[in-house]
């Protein structure tokens, strides 16, 4: 019985004290903002928001919501955050693979970008490659075509937009592809396993992947066409780009400086995911008579990938995290927009500061359930 | 790296609502305020970060411009000392926090008195000490003279958190002109995006347009165009729930004003005690108890006009002068055709 009471007591006095503190700070800023005249309430995300945004991938107007307002924020930032973990991905891979190459100079430049873009303050590289390198770039009028029809310019980079005529057929063409690839590969699976047979997967993927879409072409009646972006002038030296899809530079700006710097972070995950190999898996592996290719993709891969996704789940969420300092180069994001303008606008400042901070623990959250689940499927599976 | 610590300092500010204990008991003649003032023996007045004329600090940290002026008169009258004022810079989106918080007790920033931002969130706004107007600024060499000139696909750099943000938004609008609105936390950035080339038009209001001009590589590569979209009356303002403090700003603004309709100056202020006009007599602490009813003593407001001198000293020393706008326009006296019309204090 005692010892009953020693064991819970303790637990009930803790939580008793959080419900203490929660109370007494809630009641606390009611009082004051009682006091102050502020109401709290979340009626104001029914409120016409009343100010635009530079870039929007949903419709957005003025005369939407604030809620809406926040949805389209919301989707800014996790543009970004996905782009950003695309590209600090790949390069991530890359350059971890190549630090572990046998080429000197190939090694140590490696080794030096990683040194150099992990050691600079992040804010830092934003400010960089928005005042600095992107401020450079030529006025839209004296822009040089790249690659033949896209502008990079200082108002940002314009690209042609695709317009697409019965783009639900092609979609459900490319859609059909990706499950008509998912069968094969299982058949070609048990095929090997009952009767040791290999098929040329990656070619027959990569052939269903051109003709089905390639068919609802010449088929289906879909047709791609483009609109290219087009000098306009404003007044006597003012020009911009009209038609097409610009990207702006704070875009740019922001995804270049995440992922050169959390590349850096994932490229030191890949290498220790493949040094923690024990050199005599390869030397076993490739006993057995599997290529170097095979090793690396059958043996060596599959347990290194258990030791870089968790860490590598980490900088992902710095990632999305740190795409917040957005604010500091004007791009709509959710902190600019929600926690900025319409906190401003609203002086709904303890609502809309709890909004924010528990969207970004949303996502962190999902983002490291979908991780958790990805490691699950790669662990080691007893049999 | 400032960034993050100003956006720090408005988050903190924000968790210091929580915190902060006030039982704002009113005392018979006294406000809190007041009290805590007095006893800390310096205004918290809060400030913009960089506005020449309105605040503005030189290289050794002195503060100047109309706004600062504000503060300075309440220092004047409350403490007996214009220079015994804390300035806290701030952005604009951090202003209206700081000062519901108690981070500071007077804003003075240039800050548009209108109707949500006084009903709405905890502020009350004195008075008016400019009034204002936004407007668009644009390269000279663009041809461009006036608004009616502007096409689709412009790009126009502004601060966020400010009406001009709404302001620009209407405008556009009801022109159906499309538009690329570029909206930065710091003045300063907006400038420099502009300088760049990043913007065709930057807009703001028309005292800040004209004030961050002298501030640019070439300011005679800009102008101003003539038109004005939205009325902007700029006014110090204070924490609700605090009605005496609230008095004792707003008469210290209506001071330096009725000073000048009435030829007061920081030089002739004393000689001024034996004026024949009763009036007179009163803004000078000569006559009547003209500070009791805010707990001050009797020459509160011979102090003010003394030590920061009346509207008309303080827009010449800072706005005329410094060469942001020589022209008073509307900010003269209702007596010389302007639209200054202040209660009188008797």
């Amino acid at each position: 019985m005692n010892n009953k009471i020693k064991r819970i007591l303790p637990q009930l006095l803790t939580i008793l004290f959080v419900i203490l503190i929660f109370g007494f700070f809630t009641i606390n800023a009611q009082v004051n903002m009682d006091n102050r005249g502020i109401d709290f309430g979340f009626g104001f995300l029914k409120q016409e928001a009343s100010f635009d945004m530079q870039f929007t991938l949903l419709d957005y107007d003025g005369q939407d919501s604030y809620g809406w307002a926040y949805v389209v924020a919301l989707l800014n930032t996790l543009l970004v955050s996905f782009l950003g973990i695309i590209f600090c991905t790949i390069l991530g891979v890359i350059i971890g693979i190549a630090r572990l190459s046998s080429n000197f100079l190939i090694k140590n430049s490696a080794a030096w970008y990683v040194e150099f873009f992990r050691n600079i303050p992040l804010l830092l590289q934003i400010f960089f490659w928005y005042y600095a390198a992107l401020r450079a770039l030529p006025l839209p009028e004296t822009a040089e075509p790249w690659f033949g029809v896209t502008y990079m310019t200082i108002k940002g980079y314009f690209i042609p937009a695709m317009i697409w005529e019965n783009l639900n057929i092609f979609v459900y063409c490319l859609l059909a592809s990706f499950i008509s690839i998912i069968f094969i590969r299982n058949y070609a699976k048990n095929l090997q396993e009952k009767e040791g047979k290999q098929l040329p997967l990656l070619y027959i993927s990569l052939a269903i992947l051109l003709v089905v879409p390639g068919l609802s072409f010449l088929l289906g009646g879909v047709t791609l066409n483009f609109e290219m972006p087009v000098l306009k002038q404003l007044s006597a030296t003012s020009y911009t780009y009209d038609g097409g899809i610009g990207l702006p530079p704070e875009l740019i700006a922001l995804v270049l400086a995440l992922s050169l710097y959390t590349s850096t972070f994932v490229a030191e995950c890949v290498r220790a995911g493949i040094q923690g190999i024990s050199k005599g898996q390869k030397e076993a592996a490739a006993s057995v008579g599997l290529t170097p290719n095979q090793v690396l993709k059958l043996v060596i891969m599959p347990q290194a990938l258990r030791i870089i996704i968790p860490p590598t789940t980490n900088q992902y969420l710095n990632l999305t995290k740190n795409s917040s300092l957005a604010a500091a180069i004007a791009y709509p994001d959710l902190v600019l927009v929600f926690a900025g303008t319409a906190m401003m606008q609203t002086g709904k400042a303890i609502e809309i500061v709890g909004i924010t901070m528990l969207t970004y623990l949303t996502i962190s959250l999902l983002i490291a359930a979908l991780m958790n689940w990805y490691n699950k499927k790669i662990e080691i599976k007893e049999k | 790296m400032f960034k993050v610590i100003k956006r720090l300092t408005s988050f903190v500010a924000m968790v210091a609502v929580l915190f902060a204990f006030t039982t704002e008991t009113m005392a018979a003649k006294k406000s809190k305020t007041l009290k805590n003032t007095q006893k800390k023996g310096f205004v918290r007045c809060g400030v913009s970060q960089g506005l020449p004329g309105f605040s503005n600090a030189d290289a050794s940290g002195n503060w100047t411009g109309i706004d600062v002026d504000v503060c300075r008169a309440v220092a004047a009258a409350v403490l007996g000392d214009a220079n015994k004022v804390k300035f806290t810079p701030l952005s604009a989106k951090e202003r209206f926090t700081a000062l519901t918080s108690g981070e500071i007790d007077i804003l003075s920033r240039n800050t548009t008195w209108t109707l949500s931002r006084d009903a709405d969130i905890g502020l009350t706004f004195v008075g008016v000490n400019f009034y204002d107007g936004q407007g668009f600024m644009v390269r000279k060499s663009s041809g461009i003279t006036s608004t009616s000139q502007f096409k689709n696909g412009i790009s126009a750099c502004t601060n966020i958190g400010t009406t001009t943000e709404l302001n620009m938004r209407d405008f556009f609008n009801s022109r159906g002109i499309s538009y690329e609105p570029v909206a930065f936390e710091k003045a300063d950035e907006v400038v420099a995006a502009y300088d760049a080339g990043r913007c065709d038009t930057y807009t703001t209001d028309k005292s800040g347009l004209a004030a961050q001009r002298t501030k640019m590589k070439d300011p005679d590569e800009h102008i101003v165009l003539p038109e004005t979209i939205s009325k902007e009356p700029l006014g110090p303002v204070v924490r609700q729930g605090d009605a005496v403090w609230e008095d004792i700003v707003r008469w210290s603004l209506n001071t330096m004003i009725e000073a000048e309709e009435y030829g007061i100056t920081s030089a002739n202020a004393d000689s001024m005690k034996t004026s024949d006009n009763p009036q007179i007599k009163r803004l000078v602490g000569a006559e009547g108890e003209m500070g009791a009813a805010f707990g001050l003593d009797n020459e509160w407001n011979l102090r003010i006009i003394k030590q920061v001198g009346n509207y008309g000293e303080s827009y010449k020393r800072n706005i005329a002068d410094t060469g942001i706008l020589p022209d008073r326009g509307p900010n003269q006296l209702w007596t010389k055709g302007g639209i200054l019309y202040v209660p009188p204090a008797r």
